[in-house]
């Protein structure tokens, strides 16, 4: 492909051709309100509902009118903590995890420091798995809802969600999943599960931008977060944003098709492009949990380098990832999710992310591998922490720190 | 992305002067990894002449760090100790066609290298005295620690009051939020050693942060006649002169044409790249002492003859 080598799918990922055809004549040809009355609205309100249908498919639910179409992940993410809150307001304690995506921590900080809530936050062991004790002693009946990612989108960990949502119900807690990582990539069947509310975003599966869902399981006490028009049933109001709707749809039911190359081919290049970095460089190693991770990403730190630095190089070399450093976002900390998993400085500022779709090929994948090493070598030669003869790192301890 | 400048490119991509300098007699150690950025920077200075004839750098670090060290040993290399001394952050920023906000901290990285290194080859000690927070307000490039420093020192107390001491919060507004976080904690932390006369007793704390209120008399939307109105312009623009003029600048009004105003900036904000943000401020004042929108424009987009 021309336009480089894109291995930062967890970031966003490429609206597929045909999720796009489908998309075309809602702005054009079918461009009615749906809820108006005449033939307009009424053929896009027909879409919509095929749309909610694909997405009830894709998650295994029990009634498609369990999907609630919002504006994205975050969206979703906020809705369902501020809903559990509203409907159960006695309650004023929240069960999250360290690492989980800002769309939930930052609402949890600021309800926390404002609105007097309590926030239970979980932490994680080396590999990123969630500490189960600390989670069970957080549960009381306090606890208005619980909100734990289904799979971690710097390093791909998957947590027991199952597990801990019957856990959240024998407490008498809702229980939330952002699953935005894992819908597409993990097949599930909600309608089995003891899970309350679940977060999905289209852009991560080869849908738009600016278009995602909220599951919300029928029967459960929920408070819309929007108020205004009766649109998704009053829980959601504003007029539907009928293409990414459509859009979101033919994506879930491509998904589908799709799940099982995502966990067999994808996941082989996955592992190929891994080992091969793994035994090409020295000083680095993979962050969070191989043996219990989405099939498509790849989180390796490489030590006594900085992140943005490599990403610049690799970008030259046509390749697009991602990193946790805190230089790409401008702060001055490395990634929560790596400090998390206590990942020591030396590495955390190096954590590379490659997340790959079902669009990588295996020449990509081998051209990575080609290049890798060097950018490697090149930047580790300019570190004042590398010893370059000896090919190992050295003592560095400025005095003014 | 980071939009860097081709120079900052250039130097990231073939630094000059990376590696070990054997022959150093003066070296500059700062940073730590676990701040993310470390730099060691080798001198190799003439005894006789004070002259920095070689430099050489190695630097762990993002894009700009590393070219900023780059262009810092490009830069001393042929000068005295004296003259490299006079470098400041904002040189070596400049040098390398600027650097994003949340970047500078790089510059100022390597001019401490510098300070330490000469310091370390006058066999003195040095004291490393910057801090760094999170970045509170891009548009000023203005960190919590700064931020925090004003208020302690100064006794501030609301918001409009940063602003007015570090320019914090004074363009696009968007940082308001987390500036009010930043003063509510330093409140709550040194509220008592606060010189009395800034507040009375008891309003330490949350309750001494009042938002921003329109400070003049609420505006009387309606019935203005067009005289009153073109004088509530013209004393609303002299009332943010004084603090454009303490940037350098000016700003002058030139037309009113319905609801567009036209002005004029000049001096230091002519051309700058605040003075979309100057021209977005005398536009908010505009609009809240007159209670209806207008737009202000730079009198350069004047029709040429009206009508
Ligand atoms: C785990 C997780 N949650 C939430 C989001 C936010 O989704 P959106 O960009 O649709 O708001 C993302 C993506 O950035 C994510 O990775
Ligand atoms: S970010 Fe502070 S005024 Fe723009």
């Amino acid at each position: 492909m021309s336009q480089g080598i894109y291995l930062d799918n967890n970031a966003t990922t490429r609206v597929d051709p045909e999720v796009l055809q489908e998309m075309l004549p809602l702005f054009t040809e079918h461009f009615g309100n749906p809820s108006s009355m005449h033939g307009f609205g009424a053929a896009v309100g027909g879409k919509i509902e095929w749309a909610r249908k694909q997405v009830q498919a894709l998650l295994g639910a029990a009634h498609d009118s369990e999907i609630v179409f919002t504006s994205g992940g975050t969206e979703s993410d906020n809705t369902a903590i501020l809903s559990a809150l509203e409907a159960y307001p006695k309650k004023r304690e929240i069960v999250t995890s360290v690492v989980e995506h800002p769309g939930v921590l930052a609402l949890c900080e600021y309800l926390e420091k404002k609105r007097g809530c309590k926030v239970h936050r979980i932490p994680v062991d080396k590999r990123g798995n969630l500490d189960m004790e600390a989670y069970r002693a957080a549960l009381s009946d306090q606890v208005a809802i619980v909100s734990i990612m289904w799979a971690n989108n710097e390093t791909g960990t998957i947590f027991p969600v199952e597990e801990l949502a019957r856990m959240a119900k024998e407490a008498g807690a809702l229980f939330h999943t952002d699953a935005v990582q894992s819908v597409g990539k993990i097949p599930m069947k909600l309608a089995d599960s003891a899970i309350d509310m679940l977060s999905l975003s289209g852009h991560k599966l080869h849908a738009p931008k600016g278009i995602g869902a909220l599951y919300v399981k029928r029967g459960l006490r929920y408070r819309p977060m929007l108020r205004g028009g009766h649109q998704e049933r009053s829980r959601r109001a504003g007029t539907e944003n009928a293409p990414g709707i459509v859009g979101l749809g033919a994506a879930a039911q491509l998904a589908l098709v799709h799940m099982g190359d995502e966990n067999t081919r994808v996941k082989a290049l996955r592992d190929k492009l891994e080992q091969a970095i793994l035994a090409a460089v020295p000083s680095c190693f993979v962050t969070g949990n191989p043996d219990n991770r989405l099939p498509n990403t790849c989180n390796i730190a490489f030590e006594y380098i900085e992140g943005e630095a490599i990403l610049l190089l690799l970008n030259e070399a046509g390749i697009a990832a991602s990193s946790g450093s805190a230089c790409t976002s401008g702060s001055l900390e490395p990634s929560h999710v790596m400090r998390a998993m206590g990942v020591p400085y030396t590495a955390a500022h190096g954590a590379t992310r490659f997340s790959l779709s079902r669009d990588t090929t295996e020449e990509e994948i081998d051209r990575v591998i080609a290049v890798v090493p060097g950018i490697i070598a090149k930047l580790r030669s300019l570190s004042p922490y590398w010893q370059q003869e000896a090919g190992k790192p050295k003592e560095f301890a400025p005095v003014y720190s | 992305m980071w939009n860097y400048t081709d120079k900052v490119k250039e130097h990231f991509f073939n630094p000059k002067n990376s590696g070990v300098l054997d022959s150093a007699n003066a070296v500059g150690e700062v940073g730590s990894i676990t701040c993310g950025d470390a730099l060691r920077l080798m001198l190799k200075v003439d005894p006789d002449t004070q002259i920095i004839q070689d430099a050489k750098f190695q630097t762990f670090g993002c894009g700009s760090a590393i070219a900023s060290s780059s262009a810092l040993t490009e830069m001393i290399i042929g000068k005295t100790v004296d003259e490299a001394l006079t470098l400041t952050n904002r040189d070596i920023a400049e040098y390398l066609g600027g650097l994003p906000p949340e970047k500078m901290h790089c510059s100022v990285m390597g001019a401490e290298a510098l300070r330490a290194a000469i310091a370390n080859y006058k066999g003195e000690a040095w004291e490393d005295d910057h801090e760094e927070g999170e970045l509170v307000c891009k548009c000023f490039g203005i960190d919590a620690a700064m931020i925090e420093r004003a208020v302690t020192v100064n006794g501030l107390t609301t918001l409009e009051e940063v602003t007015h001491y570090t320019k914090a919060g004074g363009s696009c507004q968007t940082c308001h939020e987390k500036i009010e976080e930043v003063l509510e904690e330093v409140l709550a932390k040194t509220g008592a050693l606060k010189p009395a006369k800034k507040h009375t007793p008891g309003t330490v704390g949350l309750d001494a942060i009042k938002p921003l209120e329109p400070k003049a008399e609420p505006a009387a939307a309606p019935k203005l006649t067009n005289v009153q109105r073109m004088q509530a312009i013209m004393s609303a623009i002299e009332e943010m002169r004084p603090q454009i003029q303490r940037d350098g600048g000016d700003v002058e009004l030139v037309d009113i044409d319905g609801k567009d105003i036209y002005v004029r900036l000049s001096g230091a904000c002519s051309g700058c790249s605040q003075s979309a943000g100057t021209m977005m401020g005398v536009q908010m004042k505009l609009v809240e002492k007159l209670g209806e929108f207008v737009r202000v424009k730079p009198a350069s987009l004047m029709p040429a003859h009206a009508g």
